[in-house]
This record gives structure tokens, sequence and C-alpha cells, in this order.
């Protein structure tokens, strides 16, 4: 396809894909990251909890732990920077039986080990002051107030825009199909289009990250998908917890986590089901009865009369359950970013750190002037000021056209997120930028709307074209009497 | 966010939330009772609301005595509104209603700004329920509709929303879309419906379905949603009588839509945002006679208040609505309205609308609305005050999905003091 | 004789009426609860009719892509669907407004299919 030698083919556009491309975008290097799907965030990215966790869950001493603290740590300035939805609501590890407190005391020793800032028991008093739902039978939790929730759409598509915006590009509908070294020693990168060449290639393909790195190693890798599945509770009952309410793991179960989100809804999720079917996203009627059933260990009365979707998504697990972050020995040049499950989100800042630092050791890359550091966020009409929206319609009177009611979504901001480079080529890619059809109509009023924006912002596009999320998934399949013309006849 | 600091645009007697149905009736019955500056309040481009996408006729039999459509019959409540020196303002979205001040809301040529008014009606209709609410397990493909999306697209866009479409819910829209995708070109599978009985009116049975052939499963649901860009089949399962599926009975159709009716909620987030009272049971305000809600000044009608099934209802209803808002809005400001009496649901009942009644200022008779439980035949339909019985009226039959109207007379109520509710209820004829 | 089996649809209890005919002409009619039910059957196995309601296409109108169409009065059921496929050719032209004739005649029933709303 006449294409350059790149010096790094990234392959995935998932929140570390896309962490990754924005630290090299800071580099010298010509950068291209290649996504099968339609869109950035598309895999395990879009679909989990949201939540960016302090980091006392994993082994102290291994790269999980350590990446998680140093990820959560990033968060703070990062969301400042990038303007992405972050919120720092604390998070609360419930323990719901006398006999189990030395393991939430073991939990806390561990945080501390893996250097979680600020941790602390509270006792039941305290507990049912911060938490009033808080189960009636909670004895005692783990405090993290450095715990946090985001927004990984948002997140994700912030990294993308300001990767590509120093520099990076993108190509999405693009899958790869196979990697060989060439005698120049670099990579021929084969995919659904052609032949990409690269210097570098990093493997960030989440639950397929194992069928890339079999492509150029030996070495055995099993990504395993684990499946979690959500209940996603209306804005009305998302004051129901004010932190992120954990179960601490006991002998009884794992329990479900339940959230608030930064959109104001309530989360309960996830189910842990270890499948085979890497597309398996289906939501199963016994995997939501068992988050109902599990979130009650830890919250009372959750309303879920309230709740306007489920979903799932799918965990890119590896059995040695850590990071697969480094070079390949038996495949130069071939850098892996592999097993990125939780706490992948919220370790995704210093992954991103991490992968490129590999990268610039590699290809002995130098820092390249007039990076620039920011991005602009889509405005919050459910957020800001009346003022301040006043004063976008004047600026912009399509922010004077409410598209999603039930979101408070304009057709201004639409606008701009067909208009963001990587932009929203779907309705759902509208969805992830911001936030329309995600509310309690789930879509139903301002589908058609979102569809007529699409056709006048993406060119060569008309209504049949526009999708749900990529090809396949269009959302009208004919004009009105297609095929019944002609043939009439008496019924 | 502080409303004072908006700029204030103008100043009404009564605002209209919404020019649906609900809305422009209201509208006119408070110019008509005397309010002079009347405002209408509408999100999308035009007025007439779901009507403009009503295309099928059988509107207006009770109103004006011929079977019309959704646009003919918007149209002839938009030209009495446009014979009225009435204020419309369209793709302006209501963002607040501020009892005893007036409403904040947001138009491409005002920016935010806010209106002062001495009554406020609430006429935002209603929202259908998504698929999330049912927790249909399966993928989530293109292809899985609400009715009303699908309405929309087929009759304001003009495209199909797929060919071979099962539909879940026999209420009115549902079965209205069956028919509509067929004449089309599209293959109505199926409809499923998860009660025993359909909730559509038996006209829509026959015409929209039986004349097509096309099969209505009572007792049956949707169990899974298979498909990753586009619905490639969907499970069907019958219920048992506590409405759970029956394992064993599944059946894989094979299709590339399902389209869900499943019922209708009443947009209250601006009523609650406002103190208005929610009605469990209808998820709309408590009303009393002059259908003012919990909040003075506020008023509510139509599909906000509770779902209807007929818009002539609703019409009716909103021009009360109208007419009592503008008669609080160019008040003295009383608001002495004596002793209230409570209207409850009694056996055989859901709710009514209004729930409490005033026998001192209500108008000589009031139209008690309401829905009743179950399937009865040979029935009345009654409503005691203690064991005296003060209306009563006899039906051959009454089912769920048909609104129930029921007189009440002011002077049957003038020995009421107040500790006694008037029971509505349906019992032996 | 035949039986003609059929959904009475004059009030929601929905009453199975069955007609029975002899060379076309009602001879018998059971199953109705009023004489409603009986008057409906006659006519729905004799010479049912419908309104048919649907949409063409419209150009040059800022505000709409189709117009809404029924036929002016009842047709033949039996002709439902060819009058929906009679249409499927036909375009209006913008402005249109309510009762505007989009189609004479349709399928030679001697009907007109109208506009339903303006399209300016």
């Amino acid at each position: 396809m006449g294409d350059p030698t790149w010096d790094v083919v990234v392959v995935g556009a998932g929140v570390c894909g896309c962490a990754i491309a924005r630290e090299l975008s800071r580099l010298q290097a010509s950068v291209l990251v290649v996504e099968a799907r339609e869109d950035v965030c598309c895999g395990t990215s879009k679909a989990n909890s949201a939540i960016v966790h302090a980091g006392f869950d994993a082994p102290t001493g291994s790269l999980m732990a350590r990446l998680n603290v140093e990820g959560a740590s990033l968060f703070p300035q990062l969301s400042r920077d990038l303007d992405f939805a972050y919120e720092r609501i604390g998070s609360l590890v419930v323990c719901t039986r006398e006999e189990d407190l030395p393991a939430l005391r073991a939990l806390l020793e561990r945080g501390r080990a893996n250097g979680v800032p600020e941790l602390s028991i509270v006792g039941r008093d305290d507990l049912v002051r911060m938490e009033p739902n808080v189960s009636d039978a909670a004895v005692a939790a783990l405090w993290a107030p450095t715990g946090g929730i985001c927004d990984p759409f948002d997140l994700t598509c912030a990294l993308a825009e300001n990767a590509a915006a120093n520099g990076v590009s993108f190509s999405l509908n693009e899958r790869v199909t196979g990697l060989h070294r060439l005698p120049d020693d670099t990579w021929g990168v084969s995919t659904t289009r052609g032949t990409r060449v690269a210097r570098v290639v990093v493997n960030a393909a989440g639950v397929h990250a194992d069928e890339v790195h079999g492509m150029a190693s030996i070495q055995p890798m099993k990504i395993v998908p684990r499946r979690g599945q959500y209940e996603l509770l209306d804005t009305t009952a998302g004051n129901h917890v004010r932190h992120t309410v954990f179960a601490l793991p006991t002998k009884m179960g794992k329990g479900v986590l339940v959230t608030p989100t930064v959109h104001g809804n309530l989360l309960v999720g996830p189910t842990a089901e270890d499948i085979e079917d890497k597309d398996g996203t289906q939501t199963t009627a016994e995997g939501l009865a068992r988050v109902r059933e599990a979130s009650m260990l830890t919250v009372r009365d959750i309303p879920f009369r309230e709740t306007i979707t489920s979903f799932s998504g799918l965990r890119a697990h590896r059995p040695e359950h850590e990071f697969a972050i480094g070079e390949v020995p038996d495949a130069p040049g071939f850098v892996d970013c592999a097993g990125i499950e939780s706490p992948g989100l919220s370790a995704s800042p210093a992954i991103g750190r991490m992968v490129a630092g590999i990268v610039r050791d590699i290809l002995g890359l130098s820092e390249r002037e007039g990076f620039v550091a920011t991005r602009r966020g889509f405005p919050r009409l459910d957020r800001i000021s009346l003022e301040d929206w006043d004063e976008l319609v004047r600026k912009d009177p399509a922010y004077g056209r409410v598209v999603c009611r039930c979101c408070r979504v304009s057709e201004a901001q639409i606008r701009d997120a067909c208009r963001r480079v990587p932009g929203a080529r779907s309705v759902d890619g509208v969805k992830r930028r911001v936030g329309a059809t995600m509310g309690r109509c789930q879509g139903g009023f301002c589908t058609p709307r979102i569809m007529q924006i699409l056709c006048e912002e993406v060119p060569d596009l008309d209504l049949l074209g526009v999708c749900k999320s990529g090809p396949g998934s269009e959302l009208a399949v004919a004009r009105d009497k297609d095929g019944i013309g002609g043939e009439a006849h008496e019924a | 966010m502080r409303p004072e600091a908006i700029s204030r645009l103008a100043d009404y007697d009564v605002a209209v939330v919404g020019g649906g149905s609900a809305g422009l009736s209201a509208a006119i019955a408070a110019y008509d009772a005397g309010a002079t500056r009347v405002l209408v309040l509408e999100r999308d481009v035009r007025l007439g609301g779901i009507l403009n996408q009503c295309i099928h006729n059988g509107f207006g039999l009770h109103r004006f005595g011929e079977e019309l459509t959704g646009p003919e019959y918007a149209a002839r409540y938009e030209r009495a509104l446009g014979e009225r020196p009435i204020d419309v303002m369209t793709q302006t979205t209501v963002l607040r209603v501020v009892p005893g001040q007036g409403i904040v809301a947001v138009s491409p040529e005002h920016g935010v700004f806010r209106i002062c008014c001495k009554a406020v009606v609430l006429a935002m209709g209603c929202r259908e329920r998504p698929r999330g609410a049912l927790d249909i397990p399966g993928t989530r493909p293109a292809g899985v509709f609400t009715a009303g999306t699908a309405q929309h697209l087929v009759n304001v866009e003009g495209v199909l929303p797929g060919r071979e479409v099962v539909i879940l819910g026999s209420g009115d829209i549902g079965l209205i879309m069956a028919r509509r995708l067929t004449l089309e070109g599209a293959h109505v599978r199926c409809v499923a419906e998860l009660m025993p009985y359909s909730g559509g009116l038996k006209r829509n049975i026959v015409q929209c379905l039986d004349d097509f052939g096309i099969p209505l499963l009572l007792s049956h649901t949707v169990v899974g949603v298979e498909g990753q860009g586009r619905v490639s089949a969907i499970t069907l399962a019958k219920v048992d009588d506590r409405l759970r599926p029956i394992p064993g009975t599944e059946e894989r159709i094979p299709c590339d839509t399902l389209l869900l009716s499943v019922g209708l909620l009443p947009e209250n987030e601006l009523s609650r945002e406002a103190g208005v009272r929610i009605n469990p049971a209808t998820r709309g305000a408590y009303v009393d006679d002059s259908l003012m809600t919990s909040v003075p000044g506020v008023f509510a009608c139509g599909n906000v208040l509770h779902v209807h099934d007929l818009v002539d209802f609703v019409s009716e209803e909103a021009a009360h609505a109208g007419e009592c808002a503008a008669r609080y809005a160019m008040g003295d400001g009383s608001t002495d309205t004596g002793v209230a009496v409570t209207v409850v649901a009694g056996d055989g009942v859901r709710y009514t609308v209004p729930s409490s009644l005033h026998p001192r200022t209500m108008p000589e008779a009031v139209t008690l609305r309401f829905r009743v439980t179950g399937v009865r035949e040979h029935c009345r339909l009654s409503a005691y005050l203690g064991n005296e019985r003060v209306s009563t009226r006899r039906r051959d039959i009454v089912v769920p999905g048909e609104m129930q109207e029921l007189k009440v007379r002011a002077e049957q109520l003038a020995s009421a003091g107040g500790d006694e509710p008037l029971t509505v209820v349906v019992e032996g004829a | 004789m035949e039986r003609e089996t059929l959904t009475c649809i004059r009030c929601p209890r929905g009453c199975q009426v069955t007609v029975s005919l002899e060379g076309g002409e009602v001879v018998a009619v059971e199953g109705n609860c009023c004489p409603r039910g009986e008057a409906y059957a006659r006519k729905e196995v004799t010479a049912p009719e419908r309104v048919v309601t649907t949409t063409v296409p419209v150009d040059g109108s800022t505000d709409w892509a189709v117009v809404s169409v029924k036929t002016a009065g009842d047709v033949p059921k039996r002709l439902v669907e060819s009058v929906v496929a009679e249409l499927s050719g036909v375009r209006a032209e913008a402005p249109v407004h309510i009762g505007d004739v989009v189609l004479r005649d349709v399928c030679g029933t001697g009907v007109d299919v109208v506009a339903t709303r303006d399209a300016i």
C-alpha cells in the first residue's frame, strides 16, 4: 500500500494501546496504531468496572501491584491534562464476618507494602456513616481514599486524540493476520488491508494478544477470556452508594462491586467466568442473577428495578495472573503488552510509560520538541453551570439543541465527536465519546437523530450505512417498500 | 446552578412543558379559560409530539367523531393553537421547573434562559421501557429497537429497521408496528406477549395481526438475543403463571430484528426535581380534581400523568388541566379549597387519577380515570364514600389495557368530612 | 355450507363469532354477545374493508423525507397490499398539504390516496 516503514506499529487501540501511543508520541518516532474494530476502545477497555483501583489487591512485588499503584497516582494529573472524567471517590472493602477480620487486616498490610497511601480500617459505625446503605452484616472495611472511578471510553478516546494530535496515525477496521521478520530486521505486519513494515511491533491486542504473540514467538502464551457481567442502574439509583464498595474475598466467594459511575449511574458486577469464545460478550440469565445476589452481601436494598442495561466484558486473563510486558526474547523488536486484566485500566498510564520506555531503549529514540500534553475534552452539560452552558450556546447555537435528553447531550457535542481524530463513525462511537444513548431510554428517542447527524458529518455516509458499532451492524436495512414495488398482487 | 443568575426572557400566566397532544390541548384550554399569556415549550423542531410518527388512523373518534391519522389529529390542534395568540418555542428543552418562580430552559436561539409564570402544566409524555429494563440476556447487536424507535425510522425517516422481525409485547404500538413493517416489506415472524392476554385493542389484534396471518404467542417471552454485528436470532420461551420462563420450552427463531413494546414510563424527571410527589402505581404525579400536583401551581396531564390508550382522552384531560392552570394563574391567589377527599384504588382497581377531590371547589362533575387489575365480565365500576355508593356504571367487560372512566358529582360528596376516602372498585353486576 | 370464524372488534371482549354462509349469503351468525357483533361479522365476511396508511417519499421538503398518506376512504381488504405496492413507485413534490391527492383511484377502487400531513 505504499506504506512507509514505521518505527512502531502498535496492535490494538484499547486503553493500553492508546496510552502507549501517547507516550511514544513524546519521542522522535513514527507510530501507527492498527485496530481490528471500527473504533478505539472496543474490546476489554469498553466493558469493565471503570474503577481506578488504589492498588492493594495484587501480590506485593508483582508487576501488577507496581503498575497499579503508579498508574493510580498518575490519574489526577492525567485527567486534568486530557480533560476526561475521573473522580477520586475512594473505595471500601467490606468485611461481613468477624472471623474474616484477619483477612481484612492482611489486605491492609499488603496495600501498605505495595505503597498504597492513606489506607485504614474503619469500624462499623464509621462505615455506616460513610455508606448508609452498607449491608447490615458489615463489621468493618478497608478504606482507600485514593481509589477512584473514571470513564474508560473518555480516557481511551482522550489518549488516542492526544496521541493523534502529536503525530500518531490510527488505522481502524484493520486486523493483523500475521507477522514475519524481514531481512533488514524489521517486521512485516500482514493485515486485512495489506502489509505494514515496522521496526518495532507492540502487542496490545487484549484478549487476542496470545494470537498476535504466537505470530512472532514460539514461546507459549495463553489468554483466557474471563467474562464479567454487569447491571447498570439509572441515575436515580446513583447515590445508593457514595464510594466503590468491594466485598472482601472469602471462602464464601469473591463478591461483586457496587459503585457510582462518573455519569451518576450505579454499576453492579462483575461475574468472573472463564470461557472459550473471544467474542463471547453475551450476558446470561444465570450471570445476571448472580450479580444481583452477590451484591446483597455488601450493600442492601439495591433498586434493581431501575436497571437500564446489562452488559458483559472480557478480561484478557493469563493463567499466571500477571501482566506480560517486555520485549520477547525470541522475537527482537516485538514487545508484548499482554495479560492486561484488572487492574489494567488503573495501571494503563503506567503501562504506557513502561512500554514506551522499552521501545525507546530498543530503538534508541530521543524526545522530540513540541509535544502537547493536553487535550480539550467535551463539555458535560449535565455538570457545568447554567451560565457556562449559556456561554457555549452563544458561541455555537447547536449547544442549545439537546439531542440525548436523558444524558443532556447536545447536537454540538455529537458533531464535535464526529470531527475529532480519531472521530466517531457510528452511534456507539458517539456514545463512547459524549455519552449520548447511555441514559434511561437507551437511545430510544435520540438514535434516529444521531444517525442523521452522522450522515451530515461523515463523508459518503447515508442512513442505510449508519452502523451501531462498525460494519455488519447497520441499523436500517432498506428504504421503505424496498423490494415490493412492481409485484402488485391481490392478497 | 442558580436560576436567578440566568437572564429572564419573559413573563407568562401559564407555561406548558411539551407540545404534544397533551400540551397543545392544555395551552388552548388555558387561553380559552382566560389566561392571556400562554407559552408552549417543545424540545422537538415541531409541535405534535409522538402523533407525528403515528401515521395510522383511529384517532379522534371521541373528540371529532371521525377517524383521523396521528398527524391529522395533531394538525387540528396546531391550527386551533395558531388561531390564538399563544407563544410557542420549539427546539427548547426545559431544564428545570422552579416551583413558584417559573422555568429554566435552553434553546439555540435564546441560550439558557428563564421565564416567570404563575402556573406550569407538565405535559412531557412518556418513554418506552428499553431492553435493559427487562434484563433480556444475550449479545447487544444492532437490530434491537423499541417499537417507537422503529416507528420513527419507518414513518419519519423512511427506512426499514429490519427484514425478519420478532416483536415482544402486544401493546398497541407493537401491534401497529407489526402491520407497518409487513406493509413496508418486512416479515414479522410473530408477536410474543408475556401475559396470558394482550394489552392491545381487539381491533388492532384483528387488523394488524390476523389480517396478515401474524401469530400472537401469549405467555411467551424472549430469553436470549444472538448476533454480533446485527441480531441473528432470538430465543423464545413459554412462561409459567408467575411469568417465569419454563425450561425446555425454548425455541430459537432466526431473525434480524427484535422490537420491544413492553411498556411506557411517564417522563417525570423534571417533576421529581421540582418536588412533585409521584404515585408509584402510575409513575406519574399525585393530582387533585384540578389535576394540580403536590406542588401548588404545577399541573400535570396526558401520558406524563398516567399512560393513556386513546389520544382523545389525553386531549380531554389536558384541556381540564389547562383550564385549571389558567384559573389558578388568574385567581386571587386563594388556595383555600376546603376539605379534601382521598380517592383510593379498591378491589380490582390498580390506580385512580385524580387521587384527591375537593368537594367545595371541584367542578360539578369530575371524571375519575383508572385501570383495572384483571379481565372482568359483567361487572360494575363503583365509587363508595364509606358504605354509600355515590357513583356506579355497568360494564359488560373491562380489561387492564383499556382505561376506565367514572364520573363523580360534587353534590354527592357534599357530606364528606374528609376523613373518609372515596373508594373505587370493580364489583359484581 | 361454509363457516368462517372471526374475532369481533367492537369491544374488548373479542367474541369469537362464527358466520355460516351459503352461496355467499350469510345464513347464521353465532357466538356474538350483542347485535353489534352480528353486524360486524356480516360485513367482515362479505365485504371486509380497511383504510390503508403508509408513506411516500417527498422531494423538496426541508422538514420531511417522507410524507404520510392514507386512502381517503375504505378499500377492499384484499387490496390492502396492492395499494401499498402501487404506491411504491410514487413520490410527492413539496409543498404538500393535508388532503392533497397523492395518487388517484388507487388500484381501480375509485378511492384516492391523500396526504395526512403538510410537507413544505
